[in-house]
Parts: structure tokens; sequence; C-alpha cells
């Protein structure tokens, strides 16, 4: 087995990216988009105008001498003119454009981020790799790129038509000298070759014919790729159908455990089960990272000790899961303050997961509250999402899936639509928007990026308005360019970071409780936690952009053979050992379902016929084959000759009648001289029969 | 190993379906149904035949329902709460939200309109719903180390699965009721092509062949546009979920198309509860459905209204779906004993009625007077109408679900026996296929598959994945056979895991040497003329390739090797291996030498060397 991790990622919406190579197959675990870096370009184009004039240029207080202009160049405040004017290209994994496409065999994706960037890959005419991911994976991620596309081509339409070139031609301005090192670090990369993951958006056709090479799964359903692997996606439990993978081969069991959440509020929770004692287990968790928790004091030093029970309640105790429903209830709160104070907030939250649970908390809290604030949803795909969602019991935690049982909606915004508290809207622009807008409200707009779509709008519209929020999630859009365009801003702004993997010092507790025979972890992780009390056989580190190879875990393949086939081999007791008995293979091996086996043959018949021995053990005694010889009434004599300086013994048989002949015997073998064939055949049966043979 | 198939009920009859299948020393109970037809003790399954102490937990690994009809899941109730049975019990997520309605449905009808002694309670319901742990499709559950199960769509009802188990090796599908092509709300059954041992199906219809179902349809709705159009009430006895919901989207629909106003009753809020199920259940149902149901969800009745006991006896035309269906008792009974009279009025009777319900009485040919169950007559003068389109696939279903996963066995139930019999003649005879049709309390024993799991040298592997053919001529004809495996040995020592190595390998595996068992002959061969060495070789090569067949001959200067075979020219004056013939000018010798696995291909080179002489 080979692992290449083409990208680490970057949290909840850029998940890792591997390349797997597993018993002759290449296999690719997600394949998201960097769409952070698409901050780089201006959320308006450039000639209707910012505000920019309101920041002070650089040429403005240049005073002083030519080095200290330079250091200034290099830290100067970015402006919004910084910016790329530009139609907005996409970052793609850099690395994945290494690797021939056609020889990719196989496609993973775990969670709708990891679907986004998949069409630039299915674009490609030589892309035959079979796809694998879960139902609710392929629909939610679906209407995730629709909503890309349509608010791109929204921007298109504000932008004008698009450049026909496959160059990124507004690169070519950005290699300047005066271009802040923040933005040439996004779009070049650190090493300078980033330019090459920069694509065009792709379309709503490339999406349709993308989605048409899925095949769509659910939780635990195995399916069998090529007779050799059995894949299985089980519940990560991050967002819904989200999963991790469970492959089963001749060689060996893998699993791929990515950012996980053990106990969810909306899906369904991690399922540990199915993950248990596999041979391979690569841990691909990264979203820790992103935090700086201190581990190394609190690191679970007593694993040891505990046993499987204890250790599956402490990763699943819900001290996580409630802080989680804290931090909604905040955003509730907050919301609900400012709303109080005559505000507005925009949630440009687009997790679903989060999204759902939001406006189920929103809506309860205002229905019980005396305020009267519509919330507006404005999503292409708002309508979809929010009905497939009541549609899915099989994909959601215990609790609502209890509801089906009592026959209620699975999320509650379903009513508040109904009773026209809740109101959605495909576009800022639609019809029906104004008439029924009203101010202040409670807005989810997408994205999250804040440079496509009606959060654009809706940020410049409240940014300067001191009792509005603005609810963002973490993930750097806060602290890296995400922001600039729209300073100075006096809005509220309200930062949530939900918890969007596992946590660092649970993962010696999850790796103790799931046993795998090999870890692979990523060497950032195991730099920050001490993995060394976790009871495995070997604990590897891999890196980006790197291949370890991890040798075969089982020494041999395992090969099942039928057992009416078993009954039909003709079976040979050995002499001289009598625990052993064997017999040559007959039948066909075909590999059926991800196992080696050996079933009957067409030409079985056949071959069972003329049976003779072709290999032999054991030695002749010269007496014992002569007394056989006599009975087939050849007669011979015996001759014993010591061999040169006592090396090897010898003994020689002359036959005279009914031919001549001669039978040289040693311990080492048994020749059979003479130009008579029939004399021969019996000679040699003679010999058999005092031989073990096959 | 055996797979043992215990039929505790819907053998030979239709009703309380219940089939207990062992799997390697593992008991699976296939639903747990009740027979509608019968009033005494044999309304259940015989449980007693299971365990004698009552232990259930310790003979059965887990209970599966396949979906939520009566005759299916009537029984697990008191099989759980009443016999003490606490180990798992498995459904899908619908027939787990929707069981529980229909078990209450039934258990009202039965103790408060037919005063009967409660055999399970609402609590009974609900503590046993508790227990249940739901499937999803195709979802791969590991019930214990042993035992995997996987559902697999049925189209019946909504939530009806085909169950799929295996243990070891072993495997079997149960079906349940199902239905092979797609109806208003449903998808035809969907199973993979496994590999079975056994395969139990439902044979409702074993004989029939049915055609498209829109000419029925369209029947259906004439007959009650008629009956309405004419002033009379069309009476649609049904059960709560499933058909209600597939006849209301067909009039729905078809009362939106011509534009009538008659209205259109569920009899109690229960159906309408039911629909909301539905709605939120679309995924469980037909591709079309599902596309749809972002615009408009088809469970959203336009013209249904909630029907009023008082409404019996108004005025003018309606359409009623009464609870329960068969006409067995409640509501439906109630309100036909009202309509019956009338021969304005209609009873259209959907799907199958269980023997010794009104509605098979009305079903079997045209009775003027129908006793009910307390002993009064009501006369029937209103027209009867079958709805001949049924949710149970047709014979033609059951033989080409059969064909397609060609299990090793086949065992009928959830049909009638004469039919039955008739489709086991079928398909043991155009199959092949062993079939069996066993009555309530009988078991079926069928051999399982099973395999012995061998360790293979990576040699042997290797070996296996290149061609080795073999050619021979048999009859004037070339056959070419690729026996990969045929280099294999398998190796067995007692107490340790079978071993599977390349012949090469095996006295290393036995720790053994070999003995060589070889012959040798120095041939002679007659020169023409001054030939020499090398040249010889040459002469004898060309000769062999004539009459020997496909050898393939290796030259090198003074020797030549087929396979095995090595002869090599010998200059010895007095060579061992030389028999009869001395040396002489004309005359030169080939010292020769074979294994024992070219036995033949020795001595036809040999004779081909000879003919020289």
């Amino acid at each position: 087995m080979e692992l290449t991790c083409l990208s680490k990622g970057d949290g909840f919406h850029y998940p890792p990216c591997h390349m797997l190579n597993l018993s002759g197959f290449r296999i690719l675990i997600d394949c998201p988009l960097d769409l952070l870096a698409t901050t780089i370009f201006s959320p308006v184009p450039c000639d209707v105008g910012t505000e920019a004039s309101a920041y002070p240029t650089p040429e403005e207080d240049d005073a002083q001498n030519p080095l200290q202009k330079k250091q200034k160049l290099e830290e100067r405040q970015m402006t919004p003119d910084d910016l790329v004017c530009a139609e907005p290209w996409y970052k793609t994994v850099k690395a994945l454009h290494l690797w021939e496409v056609s020889l990719i065999d196989i496609v993973l994706i775990s969670n709708p981020m990891g679907l986004l960037g998949l069409p630039f890959l299915t674009q490609n005419p030589r892309f035959c790799a079979k796809i694998y991911m879960t139902e609710a994976t392929a629909k939610i991620g679906q209407l995730m790129m629709e909503d890309l596309v349509s608010m791109h081509m929204e921007f298109r339409r504000l932008h004008g038509p698009p450049e026909d070139s496959s160059f990124p031609w507004w690169t070519k301005n950005l290699d300047g000298k005066d271009v802040p090192a923040l933005l040439k670090n996004v779009v070049f990369g650190e090493n300078g070759d980033d330019l090459g993951s920069w694509m065009r958006l792709y379309s709503l056709d490339d999406i349709k014919s993308c989605m048409k090479k899925v095949q769509s799964l659910k939780f635990a359903e195995e399916v069998c790729y090529n007779g050799t692997l059995i894949i299985k996606a089980l519940s990560s439990g991050l967002d819904i159908g989200a999963c991790n993978w469970l492959i089963n081969g001749p060689n060996g069991s893998l699993s791929y455990v990515s950012d996980s959440i053990f106990v969810s509020h909306h899906a369904k929770s991690f399922d540990i089960d199915g993950l248990r004692g596999t041979d391979v287990m690569i841990y691909s968790g990264f979203s820790c990272l992103q935090t700086a928790e201190m581990t190394e004091s609190d690191c679970i030093s007593t694993i040891s000790e505990n046993n499987d029970g204890s250790l599956a309640a402490s990763l699943l105790d819900n001290e996580e899961s409630l802080e989680e429903l804290e931090k909604l209830a905040f955003v509730c709160s907050c919301a609900a303050e400012s709303a109080d104070a005559g505000g507005s907030t925009l949630i440009t939250i687009t997790r679903v997961g989060i999204v759902l649970q939001l406006l189920e908390l929103l809506s309860n809290s205002l229905e019980s509250s005396s305020l009267k604030v519509p919330i507006f949803v404005i999503s292409s795909v708002a309508e979809e999402l929010l009905a497939y969602a009541n549609t899915i019991p099989e994909w959601l935690c215990e609790q609502r899936q209890e509801k089906l049982i009592s026959g209620e909606a699975s999320f509650g915004h379903l009513k508040f639509i109904k009773d026209k508290k809740i109101h959605l809207f495909p576009a800022i622009h639609s019809p029906n928007l104004i008439t029924s807008w009203q101010e202040p409200c409670i807005v989810f707009a997408p994205h999250w990026s804040l440079r496509l779509g009606p959060s654009v709008q809706l940020f410049q519209r409240w940014r300067g308005d001191p009792k509005s929020l603005l609810v963002l999630e973490d993930g750097g859009i806060s602290s890296g360019l995400g922001l600039l365009p729209f300073r100075p801003i006096s809005m509220k702004i309200l930062q949530c970071s939900f918890l969007s993997g596992i946590r660092l010092q649970k993962l010696p507790a999850l790796v103790s409780l799931l046993k795998p025979k090999i870890v692979l972890v990523p060497d950032v992780v195991n730099q920050r936690i001490n993995l060394s009390s976790v009871k495995t056989k070997a604990i590897l580190n891999y890196s980006e952009n790197m291949t370890l190879s991890v040798a075969r875990v089982v020494d041999n393949a395992d090969v099942e053979i039928m057992a009416e086939l078993a009954t039909k081999l003709s079976w040979k007791k050995l002499r001289q050992r009598e625990n052993f008995g064997i017999a040559r293979l007959k039948g066909d091996l075909v590999m059926e379902n991800g196992k080696q086996r050996l079933v009957s043959g067409l030409d079985q018949e056949e071959s069972s016929g003329k049976a003779r021995s072709l290999r032999h053990w054991g030695a002749v005694a010269p007496e014992t084959l002569l007394d056989a010889l006599m009975k087939m009434s050849i007669i011979g004599s015996i001759e014993h000759s010591r061999g040169e300086n006592g090396a090897e013994d010898k003994s020689i048989i002359y036959i005279t009648n009914p031919s001549g002949g001669m039978i040289e015997t040693s311990e080492m073998g048994t020749t059979i001289i003479t130009d008579d064939k029939t004399v021969a055949s019996k000679i040699f049966q003679a010999i058999d029969g005092l031989l073990d043979g096959l | 190993m055996a797979i043992d198939c215990l039929v505790l009920g819907a053998g030979q009859e239709i009703g309380k379906s219940c089939v207990v299948v062992t799997i390697n020393n593992k008991k699976i109970m296939f639903d747990c149904g009740m027979h509608m037809g019968c009033d005494d003790h044999n309304r259940y399954p015989d449980f007693s035949i299971l365990s004698k102490s009552g232990d259930f937990d310790k003979t059965i690994s887990c209970v599966i329902i396949t979906h939520f009809h009566m005759d299916h899941v009537g029984a697990l109730p008191y099989f759980t709460e009443v016999c003490g049975y606490n180990g798992p019990v498995y459904m899908s997520y619908p027939t787990k939200a929707l069981s529980p309605l229909m078990l209450e449905d039934y258990r009202r009808i039965m103790v408060d309109r037919r005063g009967e002694e409660e055999l399970f309670t609402s609590a009974h319901i609900a503590t046993c719903m508790n227990k249940v742990i739901p499937l999803d499709l195709k979802q791969t559950i590991q019930v214990d180390q042993d035992l995997q199960i996987r559902a697999y769509y049925a189209g019946h009802v909504l939530g009806a699965v085909m169950v799929y188990a295996k243990v070891g090796d072993a495997a079997i599908v149960y079906t349940g009721d199902y239905n092979m092509t797609t109806d208003r709300h449903l998808g035809a059954a969907k199973i993979d092509r496994l590999q079975l041992d056994l395969l139990i199906s439902e044979s409702t219809y074993a004989t029939t062949t049915r055609g498209s179902k829109y000419p029925r349809e369209r029947e259906f709705l004439q007959a009650v546009h008629k009956c309405v159009a004419g002033g009379g009430k069309a009476l649609i006895p049904s059960f709560a979920l499933g058909r209600a919901q597939e006849l209301c989207m067909l009039l729905d629909d078809y009362w939106e198309r011509m534009n009538i106003k008659v209205p259109i009753y569920f009899s109690s809020g229960l159906t309408i509860q039911a629909n909301m199920y539905y709605k939120m259940l679309i995924s469980w149902t037909s591709q079309n459905v599902k596309e749809k149901h972002v615009a408009h969800n088809p469970f959203d009745f336009k013209n249904v209204k909630d029907f009023d006991r008082s409404l019996i006896h108004a005025p003018g035309p309606c359409v009623l779906f009464a609870t329960p269906g068969m006409l067995c008792a409640g509501f439906s009974l109630e309100v036909f004993k009202h309509w019956a009279p009338s021969p304005l009025n209609l009873v259209a009777l959907p799907g199958y009625s269980v023997a010794g319900t009104v509605g098979h009485k009305l079903m079997s040919g045209k009775p003027t007077t129908v006793d009910l169950y307390n002993g009064t007559k009501v006369d029937v003068r209103c027209k009867i109408h079958q709805v001949a389109f049924s949710p149970h696939t047709d014979a033609k279903g059951i033989m080409d679900l059969t064909k397609f996963l060609s299990p090793k066995n086949v065992v009928l139930v959830h049909g009638e026996k004469p039919s039955m019999m008739s489709l086991k003649d079928k398909i043991t005879s155009e199959l092949d296929i062993p079939c069996f049709v066993p009555a309530n309390g009988e078991t079926v024993s069928v051999a399982s598959t099973a395999f012995i799991k061998a360790n293979a040298s990576d040699m042997f592997l290797k070996s296996c994945s290149n061609p080795n053919f073999r050619f021979s001529n048999s009859s004037a004809q070339l056959r070419v056979t690729d026996q990969r495996t045929s280099d294999g040995v398998l190796v067995i020592e007692k107490s340790k895991k079978a071993k599977i190595v390349h012949q090469d390998e095996v006295s290393e595996a036995l720790r053994e040497e070999d003995h060589i068992v070889s012959l040798a002959y120095c041939c002679p061969v007659k020169v023409k003329g001054e030939t020499d060495g090398v040249g010889l070789i040459k002469l004898l090569s060309k000769k062999i390739s004539e009459t020997v067949s496909y050898a393939e001959i290796h030259e090198s200067e003074t020797c030549l090797q087929v396979g095995s075979f090595k002869g090599s020219l010998c200059l010895k004056e007095e060579c061992v291996h030389r028999r009869g013939i001395s040396s002489c000018s004309e005359v030169k010798f080939l010292c020769c030498n074979w294994s024992v696995a070219d036995l033949e291909l020795g001595w036809e080179i040999i004779n081909a060397m000879k003919q020289n002489l």
C-alpha cells in the first residue's frame, strides 16, 4: 500500500486530499476546492467603484528613504485595490494535476466539500474512474455546486462576458514588486508553482455529467470494486452524509478516518464499531491543528488501564456536543439582541447541519419571544435543500430519527416556512423578495467567502450599521483578505468556530479503541501529541506531497477453497510424515468479493483421469524394489557401489528379464535405464509404489 | 453444514407469516405475523415449537420484519412482550414508523369493536417498538460476529424489504412480499445478484400472469366514476397504509383531470396522519414520485376530507376509504352493513382477502346475503368491484427473480397450496432448482455452501497470474487448456491452517528432500555420410519437430532439450546407458535423460530418433 497526501487541506471547507495505491488500484480520496483562495478577487468589479479612496494611498506618505520605502511596500497595509479585479478563478489541489487522470481507478468522496472540485476531474475525457459517495453527500454536494455556479453566473452578469482564455490572465500583473506578499502567496503558492492549480469554474452541464458518473451508497452498504476491493462508507458525524471509509481487499483491511464528530445533533453519529481492528488505519484529521489546543499535559496517560467500554464512553461523552449547542444558542441570542436593538443579522454560514440547527433554534426562540423578526434564506438551492432535509431520517442522529417515529418533521423549519416566518428566496433580486422584505431581519446568505452571492450585497448594505451583526464561520475569512474590501466596518462581527473534527486529545483513545495494526498519522499531528502510549504494531508519519509505502501486514494471502472441490481432490497420505496430507489442486482461482477463491473449473474431469505422481520423496531400498519387480516378473540383481570419497552410496539393479536394463538408485534419486518402454513403465510403477509422491 | 427452514406460519396458506431459518446454528426469525381470518389460538404462529422452555433469547439470534402488514408484524408485540423475547428486532425505517399505527389500529378494532380479550396492550406495542433497530436499504448489519444481514427494496408497500442473511459462507434471501413492477407510488423490487443457498419466496399469485395494469386501473376508476355519477356511494375498505395511498393518488389525480366535485373521505384521522409519514419517507417511493416531490408532494391530496360517522346516512354520492381492509371488522364493516343493501352503491375491494373474512365471501361468487361475524345477515344488492391490480408479484415475477438469483434451493411460502404446487413443478422443471412447499410446522433442510480457508504462497499466486497453457491432441482436435492452479499443491498439516504452495515449494513445506525419478537411455542414431555433432543435432531436431507435435526444441551445439528431455552427443566408448548395439562408424549415440513428468514425450522422441536407424 502506498499513501500520498496531496493536500492537507484547511478546515471544514477544504478537506484533505489523498492518493492511495491499494492492491494495484489507485484511489483518490476527496477532490476539494480551496474556496478561501477566492478572497484574492474583488467582490465587486473595479469599475463599479468602491470606497477605496477612503484609504491613505502609499504615495501620500513617502517622504522616507528608499530602503524604508521598500520595507513599507512589503509590510504596508493592503487596500481593496490590491485585490484582483476579475471574474474569479478557483484554486484546486495542486498536486492532483501531476497525476495522469486516466490512471485513477476509484474516487471516494467523504463529504459534500470533498466533491466541489470533482467536475474539474470528470471534465477530462480520459477520466474513467468509478466514483463512490453516500447518497446524501451526492445530493447535498450537487446542490452546493449548483449554488456555486449560480452565484458565479450572477457575478458574471455584473462583470460582463468572460475573457476567452485558458490562461489565468489576471495573474500577469501580480508578480510585480509592489504586490503584497500575502496575495502572491495565495496565487503562486509558497514555492511559486501553484499557478497551474487555478481553474475557470465548471458549468451546470459539467456538474450534471459528473453526477451521472457517481455511484451513490447508503451508510454501511458494501460495494465491490472489480471483484477485489470491498468498499464501505461509515458515518463520520461531521455533517449529513459525511463518511469514513473501510476498504477490504485480498491483502488486508484499511480504514480511512478523516475529520469526524463523535456525537452529532444533526447527522448520524460516528460509527466506531465498523472501523475496529483493521490492518491499516489512515488518520487524516487535520482540523485539530487549527486550534491551538494544549495537549501534552492532559494527554491520556492512563489509556493502558482503560477497557474498551470506558474508552468508548470517553469518546462519546456529550461534553463536546453540549458545547456545540451552547455555541448555537449564543448565536441565536446575539441575533435576538441585535434585532432587539433594531439591527439585522447576516449569517454566512453554509455548513448544512449548522444552518438547519440554527434555523430551528432561531425560529423557536423568536416564536417564544415577542420579537417579530422575519428570517430570510436567500440561496438558489434553499428550497430544495430544506425540503430534502426533512426526507432523510436515515441519515440523521437518533433524536431526529425518534421524531420520525412520532410523526414529526426531522427539522423544525417546515412549520415556520408554512407560517411565513421563514421566507425562502432563490436570489436577492427575486420578484417577491422586495415585497416581503422588512428590516431588521435575520438573513442566511451564501457565500461564506464574501466574494460571491447575496452575502456580498447584504454585507455592503449593513457594514456601516453598528447595530447589525455579521455571523462568520471561523476559517481564516476574518484574518486573511476576507473582510478587506468592506473596511471600514462598524457592524458587529461574531466569529463562530464550530467543531469540525476530532479533538487532538481524543486521538489516543480513538486509536486504542479501534486497535489497528498500523496507524498512519500526519507528521504535523504526531508532533503535537504523544502517541507512544497507544498499543499498535507501528505508528507511521506521513507528510504532504510525500509517498509513504507500507508493507503488507498479513504474511500470506488467504484463499478459500470450495468445500465440494476440496472433497474431489485426490489426497495423498505421506508414509514418512503422517501428520501431512497433500493434494494437487484443481479448479479455477477467481477473485470474488475481495476474496481469492478456488472454485470448480471446467476441465477438472480431464485432469483427474491420468493422475501420475511427478514428484517424489523418500528413498528406495534396492531389495524391496527387487521384490516388487519380481512380482511384476521382472528379474534382476543388485550391485552396491560406494561412491568415490564415500560421498554417495549408489545401488545398481541390473535387469535381465524380460529385456536388458538397469536401475541406479541413491538418496538423491533413481534413474531407470532401458530402451524398453513397457519395462520402464513397470519399473516406474514399482518405484512409485515405494516412494511418497505427488 | 446445512440450512434448516422451519415454517411456523404462511406455509401453504396466506396469513401469519413466520419462517425460522437455522444457518450454521444461528436461528433467524423472518416476520412474526398474525392470521386475520382466525379468532382462536391459531391466529399466532406456534412459537412453542422453537423452545419448550420458552427461553427464546437463547434460541433466536434475531427477528427481522419485512413490512408493516398485520400478517407480517401482527404477532410481534405478543412474541416480545408476552412470550418474552428480548433479542434484537430489525425492520426498515418506514416499517418501524408505521407498524405501531397498524398494530394500534388493529388492536383497537379487535378490543373495542369486537369486544375481544386483549392479547397485547398499547403499552406492549410501545415497549416492543422501542426494541426495534431500524435498517436502511443495503446497509450491511453485523448482528453478531457471524451473522450478517442486509435489506433490499421489495416495492410491496412503503418500506417493504427483502432480507439477505449470511452466516459464514452460507447465505439465504427471504423475500417477504414483493412486487416486480413499479406502481403509482412505489418502485419495483431491486436486488443484487447474490450467491444463495436458499431463496424463500412469497407466492400469492403463483399461477396468474398479469399484463399491463393500466386497463385495470381504468376499470377501477370507471367503476367508481359510474357509481358516483349515478348518485351512489363507493366504499373502499382498505388498511390505513399502502393501498389506500395508492388508490387515493389515482382517484385524486382522476378527480383533478375530470373535474369531479364528489367528496373523497378518509374514515379516520389515522390515514391522514399516515399521509404525513409518506411525505417524510418519500425516499422510499418510486423515482417518479421522488423527482416531483420538491414542487408538489404527491401525498398532499387535494380532494380528500375527513369522514364523520354522521355522514354514513347523508344523502348524495361520495367515495369513502374505510379501515380495516377485507371487511374483517370495525368501521368498514359497519359502513358496509348500511350501504350494501342499495343497488346504487359500490364496494371496491382492493387486494387479497383472507379466507374467513366478509371480503373473501364477496369475492368468491355473487352472494345475495352475507353473514356478519355476530350472526346478523345483510342483503347485498350493491355492485362489487374487485380491484385487480395488486402489490404482489405475479408468477412471471417470481420466476424472473428466481432465475436472476439462481439459488441452490427454493422454498415457497405465503400462497395457496394448489397453485404453489404447480409453481413448484415449474421451478423444478424449467429452472432445474429443487423447490419445496412446506406446510406449517414442517422443516426443510438443504445443504449449504462452505469454503475451506487456506494460506496461499506468493509463488503460487504469481504462477496463477500467468497463463499455463496445456495443449492436447484428443481425437484429431487440438485442445488448449489454461490450468493455472494445477501447479499448486494443497498441504494440510494436523492442527495447522491449510497451505497452498507451488509444487516447487512442496518439499520445503513438508520438510523433506526431493527424490528425483528419471529415465535415461543412450540412444543410437544413424549417421549418413560425414556429419559432425552440431549438424546431427540440427538434423534430429528437425526430425523431432516433424513427428512430435507441439514440441519446443532448444538446441545448443551438441545438445538438445525438449521440456525436461535432455540429449547430448555421447563420445564415450562404453556408456552404461547404452543397450545392445555397440558403436560403429555409422552410428552415433545421444545420451538422453528425462524426468517422469515427460515420460511419454521422452519415448516419442526416442522413437523419432530411432527411425533413422
